[in-house]
């Protein structure tokens, strides 16, 4: 199929940016949405034009590293998938295309279609982990059974990629989604507890400070979420953080 | 064994070299280590574990890697599970047994020592990835749960459904965001190492890119440590992904760091095929499937043609008309057997006409008996002995959907075919390299302070891989071997104070960076980087991949050699070196792979025997089974660059003893 597409082009994160059209021919349904740019890609350097930069890596949608906004849908058309993971079938021949890159003051552009999504980790290291260093003689790891609901569950809230298309999605561009699956992953198991309160309060606090925004219950972001994390996450991290307050 | 090499494997009994090799290291104290500044290059598995250990140990740590965060490595995409000798099951598993598969699923190319010590330090993993919330797979009883994979007799896998690798990586990133948080580790993500630097002889840094910028900077520390990763790409079309690359190993290489088995690398038999000629990457469909697929092409070349020009449907081909060829031709394990021996057992029937897609090179992994099997199952339970086919069919469906259904779900994606009503399509693909930088018991490389750690070095997997054992060895290699190994060397260091980075060395590296990524950009050819890597990639994979001899390789040689010499005259990068270019990275690490791939041949070459991964044709028996030829090759290959030249590497044999292990045939028939 031939396709037309408006992608954002923008050299660096001081450069204003704007949109660029460019026409793609031929270009197979088998395809995956990165493939065509590859081929786009391809196509300008022929030209004498510099290719188009973004993110990607393991293309199996796993990374977390992709991160288009497709027709103004984070991640494009289709549900529960990456940008890699999506195929040109959900296209049509003669479709024009428009692909962004997040929009967000906590992710600023780095170059064209990339952001810079280090807000994340900043969160992470506020109090995404459990203090245990490594050691050759920890407890038994079959030492405290731990309910297989609660295992699931916890493990549902773990397969979080941290792309970001959460943010991407919400008008106030809030990283609630992110920031509660993990809390809610060490609230559900038992070797979380010793730090929940410090945990929920300092990943909170940091989220704030990155500037992301409030969350008001849209549900949008679980929409666009290619993981299914579920906004019960963001529920349970409410009521872990009312905790934490009535504690403190 | 060549004088150039030690191993340094401690004396005693196997099971107590470990043990006693950690009480005679020396200790570095807290005060001392605070001084003490150490570079880890990859924060994969192996690299955020390392850095991680080392940092909580008091260490300065300094680690880089390519992507926007350490948590987007490579081996976050690990699906499967990782093993370890728990014997939760009670099924008699044990260290030695785990030891003993090993060493034998290597095809007796690994080094025992190594080897018995990953066996031993495996539980600990468990433990300590628990202990960090890493959400295992548990069963009701609230225990956790095993699964049996790779050919294996007993269940020792631990996983987290399809996604173990994530989560694995996900708790050692913590554990590495954790230190970076209290100021221990300095995270440096979108950076490259493009060289090593060596300083009157040891390791003393490296070179890096910054990715955004285009800044070459220097980074100095007492001792290196790498872990970037195999090298699988050297294809192009691999299960790695995209940015998986050679050049933090061949820059160490370059610099006096032997590189070891590079010909050992491992076909996975399960991945989607090829499906056209802008595709970028392969994508693995787990291995467990093999435990209820099974796998078959059409028993004549008439009904194969018909399929592949969409004229016969494969459900349609009746039972006698089809070949379940492993069936065939292992009765014992069947559609279990190992990796290398399913790789080829797929080629060799597409390769003689059979093949079921456009390509030709396709079989199929068919779920329709294991559907009927579990249906019926159901429907005793469910006490309904009349039920009628189409209720077996949907209560099958159900069961393997449960099992399978994210796997069946990515495969429609892809394929946009629904497998639970035709049969998958799958080839075998690049997955895994088991060679890699050379290292002694203590992961040390041939420069001194120069230490390696993941898939990047060659230690534990010999001439094949078994299914789970990659984690299981970086998480080994970052947790639990390095923080100790790593005293080695460092405790010569305690009043070395900081490294310089504007010795001569560090200036003279990055110069020669530099006009390296200069004359990329000076070449002004007509050629894109992604082509010559395309065109490289079916050199590799037509005569360095699943089957070999020598007019190939000494082919493969000369052709590479002449895209070599092509690609520094007529290669295309645009842009500019001091800001963001991808373009320009990639040729980086493109340039690095045509020179790998020359010494892969070169390995292949003079390893005249079959074994594991590598099957050279000539070393065959009559009914087509890979022959090794233990009196003359048990050794580990491990090239010193020479020359300038990767041509002209010089061979150093590490001789391979098996004390513990009886070097026997592998029969799955
Ligand atoms: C699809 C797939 C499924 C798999 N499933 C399993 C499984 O089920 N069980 C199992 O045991 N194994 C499995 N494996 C193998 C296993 O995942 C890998 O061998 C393992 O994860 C490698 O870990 P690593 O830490 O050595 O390297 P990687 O995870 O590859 O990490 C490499 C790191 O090095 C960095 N890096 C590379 N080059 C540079 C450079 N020049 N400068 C700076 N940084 C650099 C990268 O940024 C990254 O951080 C699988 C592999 C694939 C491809
Ligand atoms: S919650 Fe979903 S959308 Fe948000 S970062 Fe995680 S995976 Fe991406
Ligand atoms: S490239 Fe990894 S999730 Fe898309």
């Amino acid at each position: 199929m031939n396709l037309t597409l408006k992608v954002w082009r923008q050299k660096n994160a001081q450069d204003q940016g704007s949109f660029a059209t460019y026409a793609v021919r031929d270009i197979s349904p088998d395809m995956s949405f990165l493939e065509m740019m590859d081929v786009l890609n391809e196509q300008l350097i022929a030209q004498g034009v510099e290719s188009v930069v973004f993110d990607h890596d393991c293309r199996e949608g796993i990374c977390g590293m992709c991160s288009m906004f497709i027709n103004g849908e984070a991640h494009g058309p289709d549900r529960g998938v990456t940008t890699c993971q999506l195929h040109m079938r959900k296209f049509k021949d003669g479709d024009t295309i428009t692909v962004e890159p997040w929009r967000a003051k906590a992710f600023p552009v780095v170059r064209d279609l990339m952001v810079d999504r280090s807000a994340f980790d900043r969160i992470i290291q506020a109090g995404g982990y459990v203090s245990v260093n490594t050691m050759g003689n920890l407890p038994d790891a079959n030492a405290t059974p731990i309910e297989k609901h609660d295992a699931d569950a916890a493990f549902d809230a773990a397969t979080c990629i941290g792309c970001g298309a959460c943010v991407a999605t919400c008008k106030n561009a809030s990283a609630m989604l992110f920031v509660s699956a993990k809390v809610s992953q060490f609230a559900l198991l038992p070797q979380g507890q010793v730090e929940a309160a410090d945990r929920v309060r300092n990943m909170v606090h940091q989220m704030d400070l990155e500037g992301f925004g409030n969350c008001t219950n849209t549900g949008a972001c679980e929409v666009e979420c290619p993981k299914g994390i579920s906004i019960e996450n963001i529920a349970r991290m409410n009521r872990e953080y009312l905790k934490a307050s009535i504690t403190a | 064994m060549s004088s150039k090499l030690n191993s340094r494997i401690p004396e005693g009994p196997i099971a107590e070299k470990w043990t006693k090799h950690k009480g005679t290291i020396p200790l570095v104290s807290p005060a001392n280590k605070r001084r003490i500044d150490v570079i880890v290059v990859g924060t994969g598995l192996a690299g955020s574990s390392a850095a991680a250990s080392l940092a909580e140990l008091g260490y300065n740590v300094k680690a880089f890697c390519f992507q926007d965060s350490p948590r987007r490595a490579h081996s976050i995409a690990a699906q499967g599970g990782i093993n370890a000798a728990k014997n939760y099951q009670n099924d008699g598993d044990s260290v030695f047994r785990l030891f003993y598969d090993t060493v034998k699923g290597g095809d007796y190319r690994s080094r025992e020592a190594n080897v018995h010590r990953l066996a031993e330090v495996s539980s600990s993993i468990i433990d300590q990835c628990v202990a960090q919330g890493v959400p295992f797979a548990r069963d009701y009883g609230g225990l956790l749960d095993n699964r049996s994979f790779g050919g294996v007799q007993v269940s020792r896998t631990f996983y987290a459904k399809g996604q173990t690798g994530q989560q694995l990586l996900l708790g050692a990133y913590s554990a590495l965001e954790r230190q970076v948080a209290k100021g221990r580790v300095k995270m440096y993500a979108r950076h490259e190492m493009v060289d090593l630097v060596v300083v009157d002889g040891k390791a003393r840094g490296i070179i890096a890119r910054n990715l955004v910028t285009g800044e070459l900077e220097r980074h100095s520390a007492h001792a290196v440590i790498i872990a970037s990763g195999g090298y699988g790409n050297v294809f192009y079309l691999s299960t790695n992904a995209m940015g998986s690359n050679v050049t933090a190993a061949w820059k160490a290489h370059k610099k006096g760091a032997f590189f070891a088995n590079p010909c050992f690398t491992q076909i996975h038999p399960t991945c989607i095929p090829v499906s056209g000629e802008s595709q970028s990457k392969l994508t693995l469909m787990s291995e467990s499937l093999r435990n209820d697929g099974r796998i078959w092409v059409p028993a004549e070349l008439e009904d194969a043609k018909a399929i592949r020009e969409g004229r016969l449907k494969p459900t349609d081909l009746p039972e006698e008309k089809r070949d379940y060829y492993l069936e065939r031709r292992y009765p014992a394990f069947g559609n279990l057997v190992p990796r290398d021996v399913a790789s080829r057992a797929a080629k060799e029937r597409c390769d003689a006409g059979y093949g079921v897609n456009k390509t030709g090179e396709a079989v199929y992994l068919d779920f329709s008996a294991a559907i009927m099997r579990y249906g019926k199952e159901q429907a005793n339970l469910k006490g309904m002995p009349n039920a009628s086919e189409a209720e077996i069919r949907a209560l099958g469906t159900k069961v393997v959907e449960s099992k399978y259904g994210n796997l069946f779900q990515m495969y429609e994606k892809i394929t946009d075919e629904n497998p639970y009503v035709t049969p998958m399509k799958i080839y075998p693909a690049v997955h895994y390299t088991m060679g890699g930088l050379w290292v002694d018991y203590n992961l040390m490389s041939t420069v001194p302070g120069l230490f390696v750690a993941g898939e990047a070095n060659f230690s534990d997997h010999g001439a094949n891989r078994l299914g789970a054992s990659a984690l299981m060895q970086g998480l080994a290699d970052g947790y639990f071997v390095l923080p100790y190994t790593v005293g080695t060397f460092l405790a010569d260091d305690i009043r070395t104070g900081p490294i310089s980075t504007d010795l001569p060395e560090f200036v003279e590296a990055e110069k020669a960076a530099r006009a390296r990524f200069e004359g990329f950009l000076k070449a002004k050819g007509s050629t894109p980087v992604e082509v010559f890597h395309r065109r490289l990639g079916k050199i590799v994979w037509d005569k360095i991949g699943m089957a070999r001899n020598e007019a190939g390789l000494k082919t493969a040689i000369a052709e590479i050699r002449a895209l070599r010499e092509e690609f520094y005259r007529d290669v295309k990068v645009l842009g500019g070196m001091f800001e963001m270019n991808p373009e320009l990275d990639k040729a980086n690490r493109v340039a690095d792979f045509m020179e790998l791939a020359e010494l892969m041949a070169l390995d292949a070459l003079t390893r005249e025997e079959s074994c594991g991964g590598h099957f050279r044709e000539e070393y065959q028996s009559e009914d087509g089974e890979a022959l090794r030829q233990d009196d003359a090759f048990a050794f580990v290959s491990a090239w010193e660059f020479t020359d300038n030249d990767p041509g002209k590497a010089t061979l150093h044999k590490e001789d391979l003893v098996f004390e513990n292990v009886k070097l026997v045939t592998r029969s799955y028939k």
